[in-house]
């Protein structure tokens, strides 16, 4: 679904990608883990089109996005949930809900977005980001299921948030999978990964070191752990 | 005859009356200001200039093509904000990543421009546009007379405030906008054409002018200064009312009108700088403006 390689990308003068490749099969649930600067949320970033200067192959369905405008990629399907969450202050939850527009047929509706996400219509009123930070992050995801897209970037979506409410993360995101979206997660997390992923991928300065297959996850971990330095 | 603090009713509401009119204007203009300072960051020194080349539209429609009043409120600002749109790409986005300053120079550089070259073709007197004949005449309301077209530019300008409010704080579009004001990258990677929008609302901030400008046309000369004189006291208004707030901007154009016109009644010396006067207070207390999002 989504394969990209070589992909460099640089922030003015700072080269932050050196050459990553990984790929991403329709279905699946992917991590990327490394530690933090490693390149994780700026390889997010660069599929979005969000850094300025990009190089190497982002490919999408087969398409070509590398050079793409942020605008161009999310029509094609492809939801960004960035690591601020990215609630808009000025806009109330419903508003923020429906902001993203509808790319795609075969989004979630209103209403399985609601009986998923409770609190959202209870809050439809409330400006965004009057919502707890799990409440947030929920919105944040939610707001991408409906536009139809398939392929989701979540980008540190258990960031700050107590042990309970990454709890509740992680089954939306087992619910989200079990529905056919295919997920790219960025984590640092790694035990939350464990739970959700097919494979991950470990990063290290810009680029990919190694690819784990979740089942070899326990056998490995050593070897992760000391790559993540924890 | 009535008296309030000494001086005659009909002459307070005459002033009350010349103040919501003054007040529609700052309201109309401060309003197309707040929304483009909001989405595009740019500082618009060339709004006063859209007011005033509106107003020449109008004039220019009847005088050359034989286009009235009622079709110059919808062909001027069209054709205003398709100008501005074309300035937007040709100029103005070239100058978002640079600092406020540059946007503030390049849109005062415009007006000087555009001024200059009305006041070549037209003189620096103007010439004078008419009302319809529908809003000619004088309406006796007993404790005053009114003229009908002065309480059909109040009545308009209430329900372009009205409506230009609503559209940004509750429709799909305005909450587009609003997004796209606080991060419009993000707005930008859900498909939204962020570019697009910038440019149309930057032509509807300016046709919002230009439509000011003909209500404007057959109330005062129209000449190439009348969006300079105008637009200090604009200003003075966002600043007070809170840079990038709609409903902040029209209440503050209104309320600020009423002021000067109530000044001009009991202090009259005060009248051209009790705006500016409480400006000053505003920002004393309130740095961010009544309005505004304290940053």
């Amino acid at each position: 679904m989504l394969e990209v390689q070589g992909l460099n990308a640089w922030y003015d003068e700072s080269h932050v990608l050196h050459g990553l490749d990984f790929e991403v099969r329709e279905g699946e649930v992917v991590t990327l883990l490394g530690r933090n600067g490693a390149g994780k949320s700026t390889t997010l970033k660069s599929i979005m089109g969000l850094v300025p200067r990009r190089e190497g192959s982002i490919k999408f369905r087969g398409e070509e996005l590398v050079n793409a405008r942020p605008d161009i990629v999310g029509r094609r399907g492809i939801g960004f949930c960035p690591e601020n969450r990215g609630i808009f202050a000025g806009l109330s939850v419903t508003e923020n809900l429906l902001l993203p527009p509808i790319v795609a047929p075969g989004g979630m509706t209103i209403d399985e977005i609601h009986t998923l996400f409770p609190n959202l219509k209870e809050r439809a009123r409330s400006p965004g980001t009057k919502l707890s930070g799990g409440e947030q992050q929920m919105l944040a995801i939610a707001r991408i299921l409906r536009t139809g897209a398939k392929l989701l970037l979540l980008d540190e979506p258990t960031e700050g948030l107590a042990p309970v409410i990454v709890q509740q993360i992680g089954l939306m995101i087992a619910e989200i999978k079990r529905r056919g979206f295919t997920v790219l997660l960025v984590e640092q997390n790694f035990r939350f990964a464990s739970k959700l992923a097919d494979r991950h991928y470990v990063i290290e300065l810009g680029q990919v070191v190694d690819m784990i297959p979740n089942h070899e996850l326990g056998a490995r971990m050593g070897e992760l752990q000391k790559r993540l330095g924890v | 005859m009535v008296m309030i603090f000494g001086k005659p009713l009909p002459l307070l509401f005459g002033q009350l009356l010349l103040g919501i009119i003054n007040g529609s204007f700052y309201a109309m203009l401060s309003m197309g200001l707040a929304i483009i300072f909001g989405l595009l960051n740019i500082i618009n020194f060339a709004h006063g200039a859209m007011f005033m080349v509106g107003a020449f539209v109008a004039w220019g429609l009847f005088t050359y093509l034989g286009i009235g009043f009622w079709a110059a409120l919808v062909c001027a600002p069209i054709i205003v904000g398709v100008f501005g749109l074309l300035l937007e790409r040709a100029f103005i986005r070239r100058i978002y990543k640079l600092d406020i300053l540059y946007g503030l120079l390049l849109t005062f550089g415009m007006a000087q421009v555009l001024q200059g070259l009305a006041t070549n073709y037209f003189g620096s007197s103007g010439v004078s546009y008419n009302a319809p004949n529908a809003l000619s005449g004088v309406l006796k309301l007993g404790f005053m007379y009114l003229p009908v077209y002065r309480g059909f530019v109040v009545v308009a300008a209430i329900i372009i405030c009205f409506v230009t409010w609503f559209a940004v704080e509750k429709t799909r579009l305005g909450a587009l906008l609003r997004a796209a004001t606080e991060n419009p990258s993000l707005v930008q990677s859900f498909g939204v054409n962020v570019p697009r929008l910038i440019a149309l609302t930057f032509g509807a901030g300016v046709a919002l002018a230009a439509l000011a400008g003909v209500l404007a046309a057959p109330l005062y000369s129209v000449n190439p200064d009348m969006g300079a004189q105008l637009i200090d006291t604009v200003f003075a208004v966002v600043v007070i009312g809170g840079m990038g707030s709609i409903g902040g901007a029209i209440l503050t154009g209104f309320g600020l009108g009423i002021i000067e016109g109530f000044t001009d009644v009991f202090y009259p010396q005060g009248s051209a700088v009790v705006v500016f006067v409480v400006m000053a207070i505003v920002l004393l207390a309130r740095p961010a403006g009544l309005f505004g999002k304290v940053a």
